[in-house]
């Protein structure tokens, strides 16, 4: 029987059911000081659900949901590989769930785990050091643009432009803009990456610096990148290295060595921390020497054994987030990384870059690929010379209990098909996702309006985002009261 | 609707002239491009859009971007079926599809403007590239 | 290495088939001097049973447990029913990724509709989104969002909000073309001196952003605030940070508040030593389209079934790139899908019950503490969950010490936020306390000399 959605949950409220056991109030009403005025009368139409309803409602929306543990999630630039259940448990253990106030000298222990962190990035990275606050990669952006704009504002130099490559992930210039930079975009070559003589055309007095994904959103090396960061640091403007394709060469190379100044990473990527349906994330940045006094508060310092936190900084607070950052996501990238430790972290890029490589050579027969040139972590794939659109081999994929690839990024190449395998899949995986792709491209041909039709097998069938977009249903609301 | 006394900008607009009001709206080539369009924003009356500035906004599922005037002029009437009915520009961009209308500040201004076999040969440009 | 599941058979014949030697070669493009570095400074790899050694040992140093805790302030201790953390971690909730293919997120995105109606229920507005990172960052992105649509320069903060939250506030406008003025409080009720605010709204403002409960725990004149507001054509944004206040005192919605922001992470997220939280932002429909963060959408399948997939993102960074409102990809998505199975398990009546039970604790607190004569509660009137209490004689430092002394952490001392306030704390009740515990605090206070 095919699964169904669930009645929503308003539907099967009734009064006087309960979800919850508390204990009997021991404070008497009368107390209450606030003026009736104040309180609010009613909470119109909140749900009110029997446990077992609950359990039976929940129960029934995770049967709906594809996952990584259920299967294949070759999602380009998300890295969605395995999330280690060993992460879970410490990170669900009592020990560090402190108020984030507490005082320093009772949570030794929480800013331990954050320094260690810290200082294992850096040896990771070759960055001088780390704020593990912001709460994603995108909030990393902003916070490591802010630090170029402090750094080059302190020195007399304020500037005005970031340079963006046309592959770039649309977090990029919107993190820009909102540093008050304009954004320039700058070509890629042929071969999909950055050329120094279309840098040095750009480059003037009033960049700021380049923002550049490295292995790019094409999954490709930029192998121009010293030299680039030559160029730039000769022109007074900064390298910013988008981290989030970290697990293409974790263990095999160090943005820092490369000449990057300020990078972000995605804990929620390359480190292994269970993605969420969308979040949460951490995107902690590095910086070089220079920009280290730029970092926003907190900051966690060691003396000996004892862990200390600054809330001031010599040059303002910048804060960009309560308290210390999402510490439990932290706490399972932690784990993860002394469980490879250093005889496994270089294998996780090798077998990512292995596998990406694999899959291109098995489907380049099959597919169009745009840029030659070798590929990382990752491979992408035009649409051309296919009967169907990209988002029908995507929807057909679902069929087959495989979540697609990324569809129609980056906009450089036309129909995209972002691949990126990761290494925590086996090789019968991969073959059975190359096996499922030749076949639906065969019944693409022979079939077209099938393919198109799909997915069939699933929950629901393809969804109307324009029915979606144009009625605005974004609440329930009571039947008599729903104007669309 | 005939196509063949309109007048076409390089981003894809058309203008439609009558006496001093030039009617307003985006071109085939555009609608397509957008997908189906759910929403517009559409231009203030009695405002004054001088050529080539931004009056308008079109989203669809996958896009969003400005109309921009073909000519200056201020806003004299707008196409308020778009604001319950925004696929009409996707099925009749030419007819009932249209944006706006302004009383033209300047008439020269349209002689800069492409017309229909100009703006064919151009499209056929942008999509070769 | 058990994340890795090739063998060294099979990576033998994917190189072949590739056509290598040696997986280095794939890496050929980086320099090679920059390549393929020593990893001897890294540390060694770790069993299941070293690691969990390895964090016990670093666990035993907290030494937070088993405190009685009374610290507030932006994070609350709340009591979190097993059924939340059953089902929040069912990996089809854990794991998956952003549902861009709806067809197969529909589990998560049901949860997610859900959620909004919830949130926008509590809050009283048309529309709540489906996350942001934390409650600081929320307010940041509400005055930028009242700023952009109403296409003016000048914003008013007001001066008793958490001064974490202003600090933040003033980092994201920082390099943006707006002007932030402060809104002063009056030290005597702690509340907003709203003479001041009618004077400083001009032409120019967008609005004026105020907590409620303030940052020492008192309620504002929500509706008087919205109404100044509305008169001169500027927005009313409102922060809350303690979101189960939302179950007890009148809505923002119903104070005529257009934008409301905050923190959830009293919905069923643990302390977790501050994250990760939950930021909120919800408000009147006209903000819809340049509101920062996902949405859900209801809509039908091709065989006309229910069905739900995210919608608007028109406004989102992928598609608006540079023109974005705001830069927000990963959010709280799995916290706020937790924060909806804790609502929809509290339910009305418990929910509106414990967000009761917080503000009779603080009475009760209040009522007790005011028969000593050591310290003295400052701000008596319309407090919610929180109050502030003044030391009477020396510092505050040095008393909360000797509660410590006897396991308890009775506040948070203002003189971290404000260096000029020596002698005042901030203690928060929820109902995680029960009256021994507020008592044990009052004796433990009195014995102070």
């Amino acid at each position: 029987m095919k699964k169904q959605l669930p009645e929503l949950m308003f539907l099967k409220s009734r009064d006087g059911k309960e979800g919850c056991s508390l204990s009997a109030p021991e404070i008497a009403d009368d107390l209450c000081i606030l003026a009736a005025d104040k309180l609010r009368k009613d909470i119109a139409d909140f749900p009110q659900l029997s446990e077992v309803e609950i359990v039976r409602h929940y129960t029934n929306l995770a049967h709906l949901n594809h996952s990584v543990d259920a299967g294949f999630y070759p999602l380009g630039s998300c890295t969605m590989k395995y999330n280690p259940k060993i992460n879970e448990k410490i990170a669900n253990q009592p020990e560090w769930n402190a108020h984030p106030y507490s005082p320093i000298h009772l949570v030794q222990g929480n800013l331990e785990i954050m320094k260690s962190l810290e200082e294992l990035l850096m040896k990771i990275t070759a960055m001088a050091a780390f704020t593990l606050t912001p709460a994603a990669g995108a909030h990393g952006e902003l916070t490591g643009l802010r630090v170029i704009r402090d750094y080059l504002t302190a020195k007399g130099d304020a500037r005005k432009i970031v340079l963006i490559p046309d592959s770039a992930h649309g977090t990029n210039p919107a993190s820009s803009v909102l540093c008050g930079y304009q954004t320039k975009e700058i070509p890629s070559n042929e071969n999909g990456i950055l050329e120094v003589e279309t840098l040095k055309k750009h480059l003037d007095k009033d960049v700021a610096a380049l923002m550049i994904t490295n292995p790019n959103t094409l999954g490709i090396f930029e192998k121009n990148i010293v030299e680039i960061a030559r160029v730039l640091h000769e022109n007074g403007s900064l390298l910013y290295m988008d981290g989030a394709n970290m697990n293409a060469f974790m263990g095999i190379a160090k943005p820092g060595d490369l000449g990057a100044d300020v990078i972000h990473l995605n804990l929620h990527k390359t480190f292994a921390t269970p993605h969420g349906g969308g979040g949460p994330g951490s995107g902690p940045v590095g910086v070089g020497k220079d920009l280290v006094k730029f970092l926003p508060v907190p900051i966690i310092t060691h003396q000996g054994k004892e862990y200390k936190v600054r809330y001031h900084n010599e040059t303002g607070s910048n804060r960009i987030k309560n308290f210390y950052g999402n510490f439990l996501v932290i706490v399972r990238a932690l784990v993860y990384l002394l469980e490879l430790g250093k005889e496994n972290i270089r294998q996780v890029a090798e077998d990512a870059v292995l596998n990406a490589n694999y899959i291109r050579k098995k489907l380049e027969p099959y597919l169009d690929l745009p840029y030659k040139s070798k590929s990382l972590h990752e491979v992408v794939f035009s649409d051309k010379g296919l009967t169907v659109k990209t988002l029908d081999v995507a929807k057909r994929l679902l069929d087959y209990g495989i979540h697609p690839f990324t569809i129609y990024f980056p906009l450089i190449v036309h129909g995209a098909m972002m691949i990126e395998p990761t290494e925590t899949e086996s090789k019968e995986t991969l073959d059975q996702f190359i096996d499922i792709m030749i076949k639906i491209l065969d019944e693409a041909k022979k079939d077209p309006a099938f393919v198109q039709g799909a997915p069939y097998s699933t929950p629901v069938t393809r969804l109307d985002e324009v029915l979606a977009a144009k009625q605005l249903i974004l609440r329930w609301k009571p039947a008599a009261t729903q104007t669309n | 609707m005939s196509t063949k006394d309109l007048k076409f900008t390089e981003k894809h607009e058309w203008a439609s002239v009558n006496g001093n009001i030039a009617t307003f709206g985006i071109t085939d080539y555009a609608q397509h491009q957008f997908g189906d369009i759910v929403f517009i924003e559409l231009p203030a009356m009695g405002k004054s859009y001088g050529k080539g500035a931004a009056c308008a906004n079109i989203e669809s599922v996958k896009a969003v971007a400005d109309m921009y005037a073909p000519v200056s002029g201020e806003v004299t009437e707008v196409n308020s079926s778009l604001e319950n009915a925004p696929e009409q520009i996707n099925k009749e961009p030419y007819g009932a599809g249209w944006v706006c209308k302004v009383k033209m500040a300047d008439a020269a201004e349209l002689d800069s403007l492409m017309d229909e076999s100009a703006y064919e040969n151009y499209v056929k440009s942008v999509e070769e590239k | 290495m058990r994340y890795l599941p090739l063998t060294e058979t099979e990576r033998e014949e994917m190189r072949k088939t590739i056509g290598i030697k040696e997986t280095k070669e794939l890496f050929s493009d980086i320099p090679k001097d920059k390549s393929y570095f020593s990893l001897a400074d890294l540390p060694a790899a770790l069993s299941e049973p070293e690691l969990l050694d390895k964090f016990n040992e670093i666990g035993r140093k907290n030494i937070f447990p088993g405190f009685l805790s009374f610290l507030g302030a932006g994070a609350y201790q709340h009591f979190i029913p097993e059924l939340v953390n059953f089902l929040s971690n069912k990996s089809e909730f854990l794991t998956p990724y952003t549902p861009y293919q709806p067809e197969v997120s529909q589990g998560s995105l049901q949860g997610m509709f859900e959620y909004q109606t919830m949130m926008a229920q509590l809050t009283d507005m048309d529309i709540a989104n489906s996350s942001l990172y934390d409650g600081g960052t929320a307010a940041a992105e509400g005055i930028v969002l009242a700023l952009k649509k109403s296409k003016k320069q000048h914003i008013l903060i007001a001066g008793n909000i958490h001064p974490e939250y202003i600090e933040i506030m003033q980092t994201y406008i920082k390099y943006l073309d707006y002007k932030m003025d402060l809104v002063p409080f009056d030290p005597q009720s702690g509340k907003l001196k709203l003479a001041e605010l009618q004077g400083k709204i001009d032409q120019d403002t967008a609005g004026f952003i105020f907590q409620s409960p303030n940052f020492f725990g008192v309620v504002e004149e929500g509706k008087q605030i919205s109404a100044m507001l509305h008169s001169k054509n500027s927005y009313s944004l409102q922060i809350v940070t303690e979101a189960l206040s939302l179950a007890f005192l009148v809505p923002p919605g119903e104070n005529d508040v257009d934008l409301v922001v905050g923190e959830a992470q009293s919905f069923g997220l643990p302390l977790g030593f501050g994250g990760p939280y939950l930021g909120f932002i919800a408000a009147k429909s006209e903000f819809l389209r340049q509101m920062p963060g996902r949405f859900v959408g209801q809509t039908l399948d091709s065989k006309g079934n229910r069905g739900y997939v995210l919608t608007l993102s028109t406004r989102e960074q992928h598609i608006k790139r540079e023109r974005a409102t705001s830069n927000i990809c990963t959010n709280e998505a799995w916290c706020a899908f937790r924060a909806g199975i804790y609502l929809a398990t509290m339910g009305k009546k418990g929910l509106r019950s414990i967000a009761k039970t917080n503000h009779l604790n603080t009475a009760y607190f209040v009522k007790e503490v005011s028969k000593l004569n050591n310290v003295k509660v400052k701000y008596q009137k319309d407090y919610y969950n929180e109050v502030v209490l003044e030391v009477q004689n020396g510092k505050t430092d040095d008393f909360l010490k000797k509660l410590e002394a006897k396991k308890i952490l009775a506040g948070i001392p203002l003189h971290w936020f404000y260096p000029d306030q020596k002698n005042t704390i901030l203690v928060n009740f929820t109902e995680i306390h029960r009256k021994k515990d507020i008592d044990q605090l009052v004796q433990a206070i009195g014995e102070i000399k």
